[in-house]
């Protein structure tokens, strides 16, 4: 065997070591340069960029406090129109006018981004978690535990999920389980409720067409226990499809707030200025509801950011399938 | 074929049964009972309140108040009451006197049964449906023939606009514009006979619908589009009009019939919303009615047409994609 030795490369081999030089670029980063030349992908991730931000910093970017009661100054349009429909001239410090009670509209807004952000992010993480977790099981394992899981999420998943929602809302608004948060956790308790069917039956089928490939077979062979394998080698693997899911339902998360709120059957809007949740898109809409011919913009701004939000999410999604899915069907 | 339908028939039953059980739960959870959550009235004293449980089987054990619902029961008379089976929904607890289903279906002296609530509430679904696949439909195919031109770009922007952005959203959009700004129609229609005021409603209903069903036929019939077949069909010389009716319409229409069930479903959910927004006399907006006063039995009863409804819907694309492709008939 010749002991291996400094090689000087010759000229035709230059280029190859060069190449070779450079760090090799993983598929991820592949996927992210594909999502960063589809520009309404970057629009959208942009739009939810700042809309976080916002959430996060209501306290400090909100004009006015949301509470602060204006009296006398209920009905304001915004800053801009001379004189509404029902005589008031705008006034500079309301960019966005007033509600009924004199509270600034533009401040309510910007809080309310806190619960919608929230609600759209902390059930789904559950959900991927819980969903994720039985698919893959299941998936795996297959056999009757399998069988009996899929015909428990046919059953679940023909639940119509608004009925459920309204239901749950309205049965245990006054239970202890409605008080908490603001009656935010019975909100997460149910959109998990019935949403965590559609990932798992997502995991599930791609852990079925993973599990019967040679490179599962080959750490089958090697004595790999099943837990390593499906945390290891098949997890990874389904991740593309799971972002893509995630992507879509935050959204639909966000839309059932809204609804719910609509309805009456949402957040609990609080009169304490120190509680994190004050108010919800939502809420928003429901009391803007009525004031639609006084003040359309009370029912227009939050009902304006709940279409920019979900249409960034759904620009993001596509983005997103785009930029995974060749990928991951060209690894197998 | 027969077999298949009765097959998904059968389907329903322990969908039904896990709805009507998890709403009958959620209502017993609820605290507060139906006879003391009016805010207006006296408390009803305990021995009254005794009486009234005796009388409509709120005494008995929960499983036993389940099972009476739903199949039927002795009452405290011993005379049989048959249950949700047999269109029985029980006592509206609000509305005293009124029986859920005679609230929801009832129709008014002599008149046709599309005056009742149900009726009204099935003529909005049925037009907003029509919208959605007459506007739908071939907006679809025009974006696919014309691919990349304006049309294709404008129907592209609608039709994203109306799947992402809520259908209430849309609708208050709507009202805005043309009865706040335009003052073209009236917030509040004077009387539903005329039928100029059912155009707002089905369509705010229908729009989402229209634009998931314009994206969808627009992307089938671009797959159609590709295939040999079509080609073929040009290449002998027949007409274009032939090649996309007789050819790409059959096949494209495939994965339209399938979301079609899933949207009916849609557009029972989205009625609620829309017929509260509007006013408009439907069970939608008996059910929200019925929620904002907890009147449990109600919305028990309510929830159960509402989930016959959508599973139906859900049932008949099945039925109909059977029907379509014959591949999935020996399943």
């Amino acid at each position: 065997m010749a002991v291996a030795t400094r090689v000087q490369p010759n000229k035709a081999q230059l280029g190859d070591v060069m190449a070779l030089q450079k760090p090799a670029r993983s598929l991820w980063a592949d996927a992210w340069y594909r999502l960063l030349r589809n520009r309404f992908a970057v629009v959208g991730m942009a739009i939810i960029g700042l809309f976080a931000l916002v959430a996060a910093f209501a306290s400090l970017l909100a004009p006015e406090s949301p509470l602060k009661i204006h009296d006398g100054m209920g009905f304001l349009p915004p800053a801009w129109v001379k004189q509404s429909s029902t005589g008031k001239a705008g006034d500079a410090r309301f960019l966005l006018g007033t509600d009924t009670i004199g509270r600034d509209v533009l401040s309510r807004v910007l809080y309310g981004a806190r619960v919608s952000m929230l609600v759209g992010l902390t059930p789904v993480a559950i959900i991927v978690i819980l969903g994720a977790s039985i698919g893959l099981f299941s998936g795996y394992r297959g056999g009757r535990l399998d069988n009996l899981l899929m015909r428990l999420t046919d059953v679940v998943w023909a639940f119509p999920e608004m009925l459920l929602y309204i239901i749950l809302m309205v049965t245990l608004r006054d239970a202890w389980i409605g008080r908490l948060m603001n009656g935010l956790f019975l909100l997460f308790v149910a959109l998990a409720a019935v949403s965590w069917v559609g990932i798992a039956r997502l995991v599930r089928g791609s852990v079925l067409s993973l599990k019967e490939k040679e490179f599962i077979e080959a750490a089958r062979s090697i004595g790999i226990s099943d837990v390593r394998i499906m945390l290891r080698h098949i997890l990874p693997n389904t991740i593309g499809p799971i972002v893509v899911w995630v992507a879509f339902a935050v959204p639909r998360m966000i839309i059932a707030e809204a609804t719910l709120g609509y309805l009456g059957l949402g957040l609990r809007p609080a009169s304490d200025p120190r509680s994190f949740f004050i108010t919800s898109w939502g809420v928003l809409m429901l009391e803007g509801n009525t004031s639609i011919n006084a003040q359309p913009w009370i029912l227009l701004a939050p009902s304006l950011c709940v279409g920019v939000i979900v249409l960034a999410f759904t620009f993001l999604g596509d983005g997103l399938r785009d930029a995974l899915d060749p990928r991951m069907r060209g690894t197998q | 074929m027969m077999r298949f339908v009765i097959r998904r028939l059968l389907w329903m039953i322990p969908v039904l049964l896990l709805v009507s059980l998890v709403t009958f739960l959620l209502m017993h959870a609820a605290p507060g009972g139906p006879w003391d959550r009016d805010p207006g009235r006296r408390q009803v004293d305990p021995s009254t309140q005794e009486m009234l449980n005796k009388k409509f089987g709120l005494d008995k054990p929960v499983w036993r108040q389940f099972i009476g619902y739903t199949l039927g029961d002795w009452d405290y008379q011993s005379k049989f009451v048959c249950g949700a089976i047999c269109g029985n929904l029980g006592p509206s607890y609000r509305q005293r006197g009124r029986t859920v289903q005679d609230i929801l279906f009832s129709i008014p002296e002599g008149k046709p049964f599309w005056d009742s609530r149900f009726g009204y509430s099935i003529r909005l679904g049925l037009l907003a449906f029509a919208f959605a696949i007459v506007v739908g439909i071939p907006a679809g195919i025009a974006a696919a023939l014309k691919q990349n031109t304006w049309i294709d770009y404008v129907s592209a922007l609608i039709a994203n606009i109306g799947v992402s952005v809520p259908g209430f959203v849309i609708g208050l959009y709507l009202i805005i514009i043309f009865a706040v700004w335009l003052k073209l129609v009236s917030v509040v229609p004077r009387s539903w006979s005329d039928l100029r005021v059912w155009i707002m409603p089905a369509l705010v209903l229908g729009f989402g619908t229209m634009a998931f069903t314009a994206r969808l036929t627009r992307s089938a019939m671009l797959e159609v589009m590709r295939q040999d077949y079509v080609r073929t069909a040009r290449s002998k010389g027949l007409a274009e009009y032939v090649v996309i009716v007789g050819h790409m319409l059959k096949n494209a229409m495939i994965p339209v019939v399938t979301i079609l069930g899933p949207a009916l479903a849609g557009l029972v959910t989205g009625s609620f919303i829309i017929e509260t927004m509007f006013g408009f006399p439907g069970i939608g907006r008996e059910y929200i009615m019925a929620i904002s006063n907890r009147d449990y039995s109600m919305i028990l009863g309510t929830t159960l047409v509402f989930a016959v409804l959508i599973t139906l819907a859900n049932l008949s694309v099945d039925v109909t994609y059977a029907f379509l492709d014959p591949r999935i008939r020996l399943d």
